[in-house]
């Protein structure tokens, strides 16, 4: 008998890390993986706490107030449809009251997580997304889903700086990647 | 490129949707009872007009939810898009 095989546990962007690294301009734009996030995907009638206007994120926990669902014990709810929700972080998941037909899938491997944040982010994502991601329409609290380039996005915005997080399907996360490193290369050459 | 109104996002850009054809083609209450010209004319005949024309669209790369916008079909204006199982 060999040794027994190590389960190792590998993000779809692991092997870019080092290339994400590179093409971060600090100050600028940065961009790196948030792997292993976990998602549930839940539909149902919605209800408290779960958002019902479109697009937006709503936060509960013992942090809530930030839109990133970092925080042990944080949940974010993003709104996917009128009757659909992704809940992320590790927290606890919110059941809706008095539903009679829910589901609840979790889908953490469906989808890894790429932040772009600094003053030139929202400028790079411009660069390949057809919606309107001006401060004043697409504040914090606001998601969506798009197109960014060729992949299908869902955008949260979590900060000001401004910082986004890009939730991506697992087999597009590599195109992404070359698509933003791409995108954020010219401010390798000067600063913003 | 057309800038389509959905219900539920706002406008978003055309490459966002999918075209699902003519709304309002009810699903026969019978199948069975019909002779296969109706059956046929239930699955493939389609409306062709010029002007206004009443279609379906799903958000696919948005909310992939579906619903009804009428178009014209010569100008392309949009005159308003609705939900699904709403009428205008």
């Amino acid at each position: 008998m060999g040794e027994p095989p190590q389960a190792v546990r590998r993000s779809p962007l692991g092997h870019l890390a080092a290339e994400l690294r590179a093409a971060s301009v600090p100050g600028t734009v940065t961009v790196r993986e948030v792997p292993f996030v976990r998602q549930v995907n839940v539909r149902g009638p919605g209800g408290k706490p779960f958002p019902a206007e479109p697009n937006t994120v709503a936060t509960t926990g013992d942090a809530a107030g930030d839109a990133a669902g970092d925080a042990e014990g944080d949940t974010v709810l993003v709104w996917l449809g009128p009757d659909e929700w992704l809940v992320v972080g590790p927290g606890e998941v919110p059941g809706m009251p008095g539903a009679e037909h829910e589901s609840v899938a979790d889908v953490s491997a469906h989808r890894t997580v790429v932040e772009l944040a600094g003053p030139a982010a929202r400028e790079v994502l411009l660069k390949g997304c057809p919606i309107d991601l001006h401060p004043g329409v697409f504040p914090p609290g606001r998601c969506a889903q798009t197109l960014l380039g060729r992949a299908q996005v869902i955008i949260v915005c979590v900060d000001e700086r401004p910082a986004y997080r890009l939730f991506v399907r697992a087999s597009l996360a590599g195109y992404l990647a070359g698509w933003l490193i791409d995108a954020m290369r010219e401010y390798q050459c000067h600063t913003y | 490129m057309l800038l389509i109104p959905c219900p539920w996002c706002g406008p978003r850009a055309e490459i966002e949707y999918r075209y699902g054809g003519q709304a309002h083609v009810a699903y026969p209450p019978e199948p069975a009872a019909l002779t296969d010209a109706e059956w046929a004319a239930y699955l493939f005949l389609r409306d062709n007009p010029k002007g206004p024309f009443a279609e379906r669209w799903c958000h696919a790369a948005g909310c992939r939810r579906w619903f009804n916008v009428l178009r014209d079909t010569a100008t392309h204006e949009i005159h308003f898009s609705y939900r699904a199982g709403e009428r205008p």
